[in-house]
């Protein structure tokens, strides 16, 4: 080193490197959020889709929020009760003002539920939420009554996605003009500033808000849908958090010491359906190609067989990178219709074999089964991986895999013998998946909807029905779980396992976690 | 010139109308979008008013019909996901993805012009050999993979660079643009040169050959006899000579960039029309599809006009007509 010269020489180009490099950590209450998947409208009320409503759960608020086990809880609403069997009323919280001032009243929750009916041009409509509501009316400005046609136990979680809005500014209003922020006045914990669609949308903190206020004076909701891109953008510090973390670099993360990761089970199950119901099956057939005499699916025993067959903690172990958590039962742990009496199903795949060779088919027979490839975490894996299980209880497995948009398509016309399929309790409870997997299909009542296996059991559709008209929340866990007891006993679905949603934010953040897959910037704070 | 304008003009309407068709029913022929965008919870009535409120009920020729009406008026229809009109979708993502498509050509031939003509006058020296390496590179290597290792060196390892999105922006003639401002450069920089990594290597290969071939003909030979110093001979003469097979690839190479900008939108997050096209395609969007197609071929017309034009403009030889007789 050449003295005094050099020195300087160094200290003068730290200083320009230090100039010249971004000022990230400029305001310490930025925040910056990247999200997996970007909101198709900034209208809360416009379509039923996770990323729009995880969105607007920033700006707006529901009457009622569903806790971390499913559970509901208030928020808008300060309590609620039964007057009776078909009628419910709501106290609202009061003092609560919209993001332009003026107060939340009975007036903005009557109309934010008529709001979901008159929506144009969505595939998706909220209305689905507020159909059970015949008459509604508001005993004063703090109090909402509303009516059922018969007694309807969901109508608190039915709340959950109803999100209030202000009559006043979203009188007259049409879904596409929230994007440049008319209408964009809610309750929440942030206000709006700005959406650049599949970009990015800036909010601001709400200091009147009447909750605790948020730990961000600034909050950018960035979407970066590409896997790669969002973990980069952690690692470079572009964002402060990102939610579903990519399965590949989770090891990577929980070695790196400057970021945290979170886990938390979600409510979302992936299972197999199986073609239960008719007595030809398109994709099984004898091990030479020729048709069978009987479709297989329909014993108990082999549907047994197919279940045991599949180790389950593999599947978790190398395909989900410990990332999801084995299932027998619809819901997670806790959620309204867990059963304790499902017990985990151990892998055993010489049981299997025995099971096969009682029903009838000792030397196995051959099958192709279905998979989207690109709607669930490692969809295709995990079929290629139930394929490789079956195979070794003497079972030829092929294993097709397409789009999630032809996939459904084709499913829904009863297309497949055996596919995998993923189901997220919206509700936080086992009525859900039971209503759309299980139940006897019966399109007028929504029965049974993506029932692509057709399955039906008259005694799980009995006691499910029973469910939906018992207001008592005892009573009704007992019958979720009775039904599910008796749709799981008969395997009509084999259940895989639950994923599990990640989230990684820089060290020194805590988060609130859910299990709805989804995430807001307002449950991080610093620690 | 005019004749040939208004006569080019008139089979793009032609093949508007052609392509308008295939994609129409080519996307109806995949599938229902409802099944896509219904929710789980929905009744099949439900499910059936929907598709009576999209006109999807109605059978393929009534929708053709009815969309051809509305696109005589203007109205390219309104996006089954987010219900917007397709065309402000898409104009809405244009000038994202024409700033982004206009640096990567721009940096293609400010680079590639260049380098080629100097590896072609200095063809024996190293430096020549290690252009023509390189440019090798630039073709093989997969864009979203240079994409990714651009991220992960500056943005990542060294911190120098954003390491996504599009940075400040600016209206300017109503035109959202971020290139004004220097944050917005920094976002630039990175997608830009990963979409004209290829073009570089391309431009360099077809320069060098061009010139190359330039410098062998006579009048080279005169124009040095008579003495024009050598800036004139290689930037004025030569360099007019081997344009137009570079001006044709990069016409061509400038509509593809626009149209299959997705790889480097994806990786870099960019909100350009690519990602829109990919996610619409997904979800079988059919409004979207069909306008976007629809805007990519008149765009490529456009640049195939411009193209010929400036045929005859460099060339004094080339007439636009059709040569009777």
């Amino acid at each position: 080193m050449k003295g005094k010269f050099n020195r300087g020489m160094c200290a003068l180009l730290c200083a320009l490197a230090v100039a010249l490099l971004p000022q990230r950590q400029a305001q310490a209450q930025q925040f910056t959020l990247g999200l997996s998947s970007p909101p198709t409208s900034m209208d809360p009320q416009f379509y039923n889709l996770i990323p729009n409503n995880n969105v607007a759960a920033h700006v707006f608020e529901t009457l009622v929020k569903m806790d971390v086990n499913g559970a509901p809880v208030p928020a808008l609403a300060e309590s609620w009760k039964m007057i009776d069997a078909t009628t419910w009323e709501f106290k609202l919280r009061r003092g609560v003002k919209f993001h332009d001032g003026s107060e939340l009243t009975a007036e903005d929750v009557l109309w934010s539920l008529d709001r979901p009916a008159t929506i144009l041009g969505s595939a998706g409509k909220f209305d689905i939420y507020t159909k059970a509501i015949v008459a509604k009316k508001a005993l004063d400005p703090y109090t909402v009554q509303v009516n059922t046609a018969t007694p309807y136990p969901l109508m608190l979680q039915d709340l959950f996605n109803i999100f209030i809005v202000s009559k006043k500014a979203t009188q007259g209003l049409k879904s596409e003009d929230f994007s440049a922020g008319r209408g964009m006045v809610g309750t929440g914990p942030f206000k709006f500033v700005k959406f650049l669609r599949d970009d990015r949308e800036e909010l601001v903190r709400n200091d009147a808000y009447w909750g605790k206020p948020a730990a961000w004076s600034n909050v950018t909701l960035r979407f970066l849908p590409n896997d790669s891109t969002r973990l980069a953008a952690l690692l470079s510090g572009d964002v402060q958090a990102i939610e579903n973390v990519p399965s590949q670099d989770i090891s990577q993360i929980r070695a790196d010491d400057r970021i945290t990761l979170f886990t938390r089970i979600s409510a979302r199950l992936i299972f197999l359906f199986l073609d239960v119901n008719r007595d030809k099956t398109p994709f099984i057939t004898d091990k030479s190609g020729a048709p069978l005499t009987r479709n297989p699916l329909k014993d108990l025993r082999v549907r047994q067989a197919l279940s045991l067959a599949i180790n389950r903690d593999a599947i978790t172990e190398r395909v989900m990178e410990g990332l999801s958590e084995p299932a027998s039962n619809l819901v997670p742990l806790r959620f309204v219709g867990f059963s304790p009496n499902l017990p985990k199903i151990k892998s055993d795949p010489e049981a299997a074999r025995k099971l096969l060779a009682e029903a009838g088919y000792p030397n196995g027979f051959a099958m192709t089964i279905h998979a989207p490839n690109n709607r669930y975490v490692n969809d295709q894996k995990i079929a290629q991986s139930v394929a490789q299980m079956w195979s070794k209880i003497g079972i030829d497995v092929k294993v097709d895999t397409m789009p999630i948009a032809v996939y459904v398509g084709r499913a829904g016309k009863h297309d497949f013998s055996v596919g995998l399929l993923g189901w997220l309790a919206q509700t936080g409870e086992a009525s859900s998946p039971l209503r759309a997997l299980l139940a006897c299909p019966d399109a007028k009542d929504a029965f049974g909807g993506f029932n692509y296996g057709q399955y039906c059991n008259p005694k799980v559709d009995e006691l499910l029905k029973k469910a939906l008209a018992t207001t008592a929340d005892k009573e009704r866990a007992q019958l979720l779980q009775q039904s599910a007891e008796a749709a799981l006993g008969d395997v009509g679905l084999i259940p895989l396992h639950n994923q599990i949603s990640t989230w990684a934010a820089k060290k020194g953040m805590t988060y609130a976690l859910r299990s709805d897959e989804t995430t807001n910037a307002y449950g991080f704070r610093p620690e | 010139m005019l004749v040939f304008i208004i006569r080019r003009l008139m089979q793009s309407i032609a093949v508007l109308f052609v392509m308008s068709l295939l994609v129409f029913c080519g996307v109806y022929a995949i599938g229902n979008p409802i099944d896509n965008l219904i929710p789980p919870d929905a009744s099949a009535a439900d499910r059936a008013r929907t598709i009576a409120e999209f006109g999807l009920d109605k059978p393929l020729w009534e929708q053709y019909a009815s969309f051809l009406h509305n696109a005589l008026a203007g109205n390219l229809g309104d996006s089954f996901a987010y219900s917007t009109p397709a065309l402000k979708l898409i104009m809405e993502r244009f000038p994202a993805t024409m700033e982004l498509a206009v640096c990567a050509i721009l940096i293609a031939t400010v680079l590639g012009i260049p380098l080629g003509m100097w590896s072609a006058m200095k063809q024996k020296s190293a430096g020549s050999k290690i252009v023509l390496a390189t440019s090798i590179l630039g073709f093989s290597l997969p864009t979203f993979w240079v994409g990714l290792m651009l991220i992960m060196l500056f943005a990542v390892k060294l911190g120098w660079l954003p390491s996504s999105g599009r940075g400040e922006v600016q209206t300017l003639f109503g035109v959202p643009l971020s290139f004004l401002s220097w944050d917005g450069l920094r976002h630039l920089i990175l997608p830009a040169l990963n979409l004209a990594l290829f073009n570089i290597a391309l431009v360099i290969r077809l320069t060098r050959a061009g010139t190359q071939e330039a410098l062998l003909q006579d009048y080279v030979k005169f124009a040095r006899a008579k003495g024009l110093p050598n800036r004139r001979i290689i930037g004025v003469h030569v360099l007019k000579n081997i344009l137009i097979p570079i001006i044709t690839v990069l016409a061509l190479q400038f509509g593809s960039i626009i149209a299959f900008a997705i790889v480097t939108e994806s990786v870099f997050a960019w909100p350009g029309m690519g990602k829109l096209i990919i996610d619409s395609i997904r979800v079988l969007d059919r409004p979207v599809i069909v306008a976007y197609l629809l805007v990519i071929v008149m765009l490529f017309t456009l640049i195939n006009l411009v193209v010929d034009v400036a045929y005859s403009l460099l060339d004094p030889r080339v007439r636009l007509s059709e040569i009777k007789g």
